[in-house]
């Protein structure tokens, strides 16, 4: 996972509500073996759109996105966060997210930031035009007109996306407490610390 | 001694472990949190917890990538026991078999290399395996709990969101990402915050002709699809607890649609007889001591929630979607809303998009709506009783003749064998109906199986988004019983006019 710790750039400005996995990669582009290659099939219902913002060349390979609440919702295909990252997203605004993607979003390295939607709505406006700044140290997202916003974060995940940390080694680290937890679990609850060896 | 006294739980018996989840409670707790703290393998001072789990489906679909990334850093899969592989997403629901029995070749490209890759993967870390032409391959989510490997009390997990299913048999179960697959496999935990619990009740006697599906689809209309986000829903009331296994599956699938990673209902004997006698499920003194523990799960009385609505099952139509949210639902008697009618500015501009996208006009009267396609499978609805609910309204009848497709999917190769003895998929092909072969089928477009741009689908599925179904397809979510009405009339169709 790459480090993440502040991102500057256009954000497309898509204020959609509800926007579901589906919308964000459709499921005939989920056949891939790789994580490479989505961004192409990124949006690709919003795209048929006349006049939408992923097709405007002012927000090519912007590195934000922002939407509306409960952005990510549905399906728990992780090819929604691969997808932004290869349209070049590295961060999303939103009021909120579904559960499924911003743990998704967050393994990836992309940054989730939920902002009141007055926040949204005056940074709807300025990404028209200008540039937002995004710093996960301080936990603000700035404009050039003085709008300051602070966005809370769980401690952990701003360890893990500061560092570029793999969740998976730091896991297996703890290896000696999830042995202790099944050996204490073959005693108590054996019918779940196995399946029947027949099988 | 008190210690001895106050334990309920087996785990909490332990010898004295710092850990919180170990220490003991008196403190009445909800199903949602006796289960939680029996998988709490550490707690970090940020609340952050690592979760063992106790059973791993894996499909072809979202696991590619996390068993790539664990043979590029060399790590094995830590309980390969524990973990269960099936294909089910992009599987035709055609023919696997040619008459000599030979097996037919999948004919998509993309597919084939995603199902090749499962094939090869599952055996290659030392786990079990169904193949496509396995009598008990199947949709995952109906898989895991017809045999036996999805347990009441257990953590389960899945790449798929609808493994919220499996609450149906009391396990904790949710979907996961990729990352998060492969974390399982190597670590066979999760890192979690707990989330925090919603009691949903529905009390009171449902009318005839009123479904699981009717209700689980009543309750996202109430709650909103991010109504339960952060949240792990309860499903209480006597209306559950009357509730075959099978529906309460139904009800729990669809727990994802109204925001919630996960659904539960308290096992009680209806699971206990469901689950004894399958291949997986413990026997003798394991069966003993699993029912034991089974028992002591329910929530407390005493136990708070952190929200709770209560509905009366008196108020549940049969129910069906008119937009592109699970929420937008209607009584069936309804009428296609206006904009106008939400109180909200952004819901009303979604719905203004949602009709657009749905060809339908504020007014109309739903059961006016004609279908050209009907859907009657995925892990929502392509159980037993769903095909057998399906086939009494199809029985003596015949599709109408603007339904263009109608496939009736069952949900695993067992569930077609046990229809085809009782004599089911006669009365659906006598019908006019396809009988398949079991997957994800028009679920989720991801197979041959999908529903034309501009078209309607009467669906037994879970998700009426844009496109779910294919490109520009649109979707009505309802029962079997209400589709199989729709394929009878070629409109949307109050079953109770037909059956009962």
């Amino acid at each position: 996972m790459k480090a993440i710790s502040h991102v500057a750039g256009r954000a497309i400005p898509f204020g959609r509500k509800n926007v579901d996995t589906d919308v964000i990669i459709p499921a005939h582009w989920l056949k891939t073996i790789t994580r490479e290659g989505l961004g192409k099939g990124a949006f690709e219902a919003v795209k048929k759109e006349a006049g939408n913002v992923f097709d405007d060349p002012e927000f090519s390979g912007a590195p934000i996105l922002i939407a509306g609440d409960n952005f990510g919702c549905g399906s728990s295909r992780e090819h929604a966060a691969w997808a932004l990252l290869d349209m070049g997203v590295t961060s999303v605004i939103a009021p909120s997210f579904s559960d499924i993607f911003s743990g998704n979003a967050f393994k990836n390295g992309i940054l989730t930031v939920a902002l009141p939607q007055e926040a949204i709505d005056r940074l709807m406006e300025v990404a028209q035009t200008d540039p937002i700044e995004i710093d996960l140290e301080t936990q603000t997202v700035t404009t050039r007109f003085q709008d300051r916003y602070s966005f809370e974060i769980d401690p952990f995940r701003k360890h893990c996306l500061l560092g570029g940390l793999d969740e998976v080694g730091l896991t297996m680290a703890q290896d000696d407490a999830i042995a202790a937890h099944e050996a204490k679990a073959r005693d108590a609850l054996p019918f779940l610390a196995k399946t029947p060896a027949t099988i | 001694m008190l210690r001895e006294k106050a334990c309920r739980f087996p785990l909490n018996c332990g010898s004295g472990a710092p850990n919180r989840a170990f220490t003991m409670t008196t403190k009445p707790r909800t199903l949602y949190q006796k289960i939680w703290d029996a998988h709490v393998v550490d707690t970090r001072d940020d609340g952050t917890s690592l979760i063992y789990i106790d059973r791993h489906l894996v499909h072809e679909v979202t696991s590619p990538q996390a068993f790539e990334s664990l043979r590029v850093a060399g790590r094995p899969v830590r309980r390969p026991d524990l973990t269960l592989a099936v294909p089910d997403h992009n599987l035709p629901t055609t023919a696997r078999k040619d008459a000599a029995g030979h097996i037919l070749p999948i004919t998509d490209p993309e597919s084939a290399q995603q199902l090749a890759a499962l094939k090869k993967n599952a055996p290659e870390f030392g786990i079990r395996y169904i193949d496509a032409t396995d009598a008990e391959q199947g949709i995952v989510h109906v898989v895991g709990p017809e045999q036996g490997f999805s347990l009441p009390g257990a953590t389960i997990v899945c790449g798929d969101s609808h493994t919220a299913c499996h609450g149906g048999i009391g396990a904790l179960a949710f979907g996961i990402g990729t990352s998060e697959v492969e974390h399982v496999l190597a670590t066979q935990t999760l890192l979690l915050k707990q989330s925090k619990s919603f009691e949903v009740r529905v009390d009171g006697k449902l009318g005839a002709g009123i479904t699981p599906k009717d209700v689980v689809l009543h309750i996202i209309g109430v709650i909103g699809t991010a109504g339960g986000t952060g949240h792990v829903i309860e499903f209480r009331g006597n209306v559950f607890e009357e509730m075959s296994v099978e529906g309460r599956l139904t009800v729990c699938n669809m727990a994802i649609e109204g925001g919630a990673r996960a659904g539960l209902i308290a096992p009680d004997e209806t699971t206990f007889a469901y689950i004894e006698g399958r291949p997986y499920a413990p026997q003798g003194e394991d069966w003993a001591k699993a029912l034991a523990w089974w028992k002591s799960l329910a929530t407390d009385e005493g136990a708070t929630f952190d929200k709770t609505i209560a509905l009366r099952a008196e108020d549940i139509q049969p129910t069906v979607t008119w937009g592109t949210s699970p929420e937008d639902t209607s009584a069936i008697g309804g009428v296609v809303p206006a904009p106008e009618d939400f109180a909200d500015a952004s819901k009303r501009d979604a719905v203004k998009v949602s009709l657009d996208y749905m060809g339908l006009t504020p007014g109309t009267k739903l059961t006016e709506v004609e279908v050209q396609n009907v859907f009657i499978g995925s892990c929502t609805n392509s159980r037993i009783e769903d095909i057998r609910a399906a086939a009494e309204v199809l029985k003596g009848r015949h599709k109408a003749d603007n339904v263009k497709w109608a496939i009736v999917v069952p949900g695993s190769g067992l569930v077609k064998a046990q229809a085809e003895a009782e004599g089911l998929d006669r009365i659906i092909i006598e019908a006019g109906l396809e009988w398949r072969e079991p997957g994800c089928s028009a679920c989720l477009a991801m197979n041959p199986d999908k529903v034309p741009a501009g078209e309607r689908c009467a669906s037994t599925s879970n998700r009426n988004f844009t496109g779910r179904q294919g490109p520009g397809s649109r979707t009505h979510l309802m029962s079997p019983a209400m589709a199989a009405a729709a394929a009878v009339t070629g409109r949307l169709t109050d079953v109770r006019e037909l059956v009962g």
